[in-house]
């Protein structure tokens, strides 16, 4: 039974090489295709769609861990990507992303400075990038879980939409980083608040599966880092259109 | 493993026989009828075996066809069940026999072979992460190569993992069954005197867990994965069927009503699941239903899983009976004998999947070397039990030479 088994998984696994094969070979300098269902949310971001349709700036920002980051200064990290993703989307509008980092905070700590952190600001959208300082420092999943239910919250009061996004899918710590209960938490965060949740890990690990990126790599370059980058920012650069509800009209 | 080792260490090994298989050495006394073995535990005690294994492995082809993508509990629950049974069966038979004091110094026995398995494979665990955090500087990944932080202090380390309180991931399974293994003459004797009232003991200890958030710390900080104060309910509900609670329950378990709740809850579950998988199904599950349902609690043993694991057992039970032919099918010897020898073979399948990981890091990350890795895996997990099986089976033929032993030394080994 096993070895018939496994000679029908080999031919699966076959089957499903060369069908990718060509679309690889296609797509010239990086493919990141992200399947259409990791790109939609069922929750709406009202707010940004008002502010695109009727053509004022759209103002993000972006708070998050040390992984919203790479070590180059020149905007190629996800947040910076994002910006100029949405800036040649939306020609008629100014698109400005900031980003201020948590650096070693947990979800927790985050949220507990959100007020201040939000004052004097009025951004149309905050994309909260939280959940990987958790994981490594194993916080209780149900503190987690209030503490982003509280952040949430918080940033709904100032009068933002609100991104949640998840951790970084890391194969090379996985035996080390326990992600899953953060990840369930997160989801069950954004259903209750029905704010969308970026589903970094299941994207990542799409790239990996898919073999658009090696994310094993034990490479020192920062290049894989900026590629990764983005990637992100381009990914979400359609989620937040989708999940806005902008149709094609108005983007262009 | 310790048991092997000590099988070669000493030449007595008739003695060593008896350490190892009390139950059967001990004739003076008649035992209840029922020696032969329950070949569907050791079944499904290794398919658990090869399904932790799999899951342990970065997710793959293989992956999907672990159960915990279907409902809501996964390999963990039959394990935790099937060693509560067996525990119980063997060393419940060895407290009948020769009394509570030999019982329980037989079962701390065991409980110290656990706890050295567990050691041995944070010694591996340690020596990966540390390769790792020497080799590894993906830009990338710079804030979770700060999980590596502790190997700054290793002395605070090693002693928190000798106290079971520093435990990588993926090791939460054997200091749970530690734990609770070191409960176990306890419940034994409970169980000799009352086993519905231990049964009904645990289930208010489970209850009271959830009530007032009862759980172990582990360090840095955090708490135990597996809450034992809760994860006790399926280990000691195991050894309650063992001790003629599944004899009891076979009439509801033969009833129909039974047997349609049980589908129904199963169908629910896997459609549940469903929308994890395909986001695109979300909108179909009732957000009331949602809210009322999530977080499903892996650590505490959320009702849901407990559930759903007894609708898969009762399901199980009802449509494989004991004596199905099957059971002695070349096809299913791997995972029998897999099954048999549980503590081995589950400690080879973590070692091999941190070996896993490490060839998927170092060679190549592709789906093919994910399949190639799984199958091996499997492959090393099922030679090394027939190993096992074959040299436990050689050792008691030279013993029952000079003593007439059954020769059932896997039993005690099961627990």
């Amino acid at each position: 039974m096993k070895s018939r088994s496994g000679v029908i998984l080999g031919l699966i696994l076959l089957a499903g090489l060369l069908a990718a094969a060509p679309a690889r070979a296609e797509d010239a300098p990086q493919s990141c295709e992200v399947p259409a269902s990791l790109l939609t949310s069922e929750s709406a971001l009202p707010k940004v769609a008002d502010a695109v349709k009727s053509g004022h700036p759209l103002d993000i920002l972006v708070v998050g861990s040390r992984s919203s980051t790479i070590n180059t200064s020149d905007g190629s990290a996800y947040p910076g990507r994002l910006q100029a993703a949405l800036r040649e989307k939306l020609p008629s509008i100014a698109v400005n992303v900031s980003v201020e980092l948590q650096v070693k905070k947990t979800a927790e700590e985050a949220a507990s400075g959100f007020v201040k952190l939000m004052e004097g600001k009025r951004p149309t959208l905050v994309i909260w990038q939280t959940g990987t300082v958790d994981a490594m420092r194993s916080i209780d999943p149900d503190d987690f879980r209030s503490a982003v239910d509280e952040g949430v919250a918080a940033l709904q009061n100032t009068g933002a939409d609100v991104v949640l996004m998840n951790l970084q899918y890391s194969p090379r710590t996985e035996t080390m980083i326990s992600a899953s209960p953060y990840l369930d938490n997160m989801r069950v965060v954004a259903r209750q608040h029905d704010v969308p949740l970026f589903d970094r890990f299941a994207i990542m690990r799409n790239w990996n599966d898919s073999g658009d990126f090696d994310l094993f790599s034990a490479s020192h370059g920062i290049e894989l880092a900026k590629r990764v980058h983005d990637c992100l920012g381009r990914a979400l650069s359609k989620f937040v259109i989708e999940a806005a509800h902008l149709d094609p009209a108005q983007q262009n | 493993m310790t048991s092997i080792a000590d099988r070669i260490a000493g030449p007595p090994l008739v003695d060593e026989a008896d350490a190892i298989a009390p139950v059967v050495s001990v004739p003076a006394i008649t035992l209840p009828a029922g020696g032969e073995r329950e070949l569907r535990l050791d079944l499904f005690r290794g398919l658990a075996l090869w399904l932790i294994f799999i899951d342990h492995l970065p997710p793959n082809l293989l992956t999907w066809f672990t159960i915990r993508n279907y409902g809501f509990s996964d390999a963990t629950e039959i394990f935790i069940f099937i060693s509560g049974y067996t525990a119980a069966f063997v060393y419940g038979r060895a407290m009948i026999a020769s009394g509570f004091v030999v019982a329980s110094a037989r079962i701390l026995r065991r409980v110290w072979q656990i706890y050295v398995a567990h050691v041995f494979l944070f010694t591996i665990f340690l020596a990966e992460i540390s390769y790792v955090a020497t080799s590894f500087e993906n830009p990338l990944y710079s804030e979770e190569m700060g999980i590596m932080d502790f190997l700054k202090q290793p002395d605070v380390t090693i002693v928190q993992a000798l106290l079971l309180r520093f435990r990588p991931v993926n090791m939460d399974v054997l200091p749970l069954y530690i734990v609770l293994m070191l409960f176990l003459p306890v419940i034994l004797w409970l169980m000799k005197w009352r086993a519905d009232v231990t049964l009904a003991l645990s289930v208010v200890l489970y209850a009271l867990t959830w009530h007032y958030d009862w759980y172990l710390s582990a360090y840095p900080n955090g708490f135990w994965a597996f809450n034992p104060f809760a994860w006790q309910l399926l280990f000691v509900f195991g050894a309650w069927c063992a001790q003629g609670g599944a004899r009891r329950m076979s009439r509801i378990l033969s009833s129909p009503i039974t047997l349609w709740i049980c589908f129904a809850y199963l169908f629910a579950a896997f459609c549940v699941t469903m929308t994890w998988y395909f986001p695109q199904l979300g909108h179909l599950m009732p957000r009331r239903v949602g809210q009322w349902m999530y977080p499903i609690n892996k650590t505490d043993l959320d009702v849901l899983r407990f559930a759903h694991f007894l609708a898969l057992a009762a399901i199980t039970v009802r449509f494989l009976p004991k004596d199905w032919p099957g059971l002695k099918s070349p096809w299913l010897r791997p995972l029998i004998l897999c099954g048999q020898h549980s503590l081995e073979i589950f400690c080879l399948g973590v070692f091999l999947a941190f070996a896993g990981h490490f060839l998927l890091a170092e060679i190549s990350g592709g789906a093919g070397m994910h399949f190639v890795i799984s199958i091996s895996g499997i492959l090393i997990m099922s030679a090394m039990a027939w190993v096992i099986s074959w040299y436990k089976h050689s050792a008691d033929k030279s013993a029952s030479r000079n003593k007439s032993t059954a020769g059932n030394a896997d039993m005690a080994g099961g627990g």
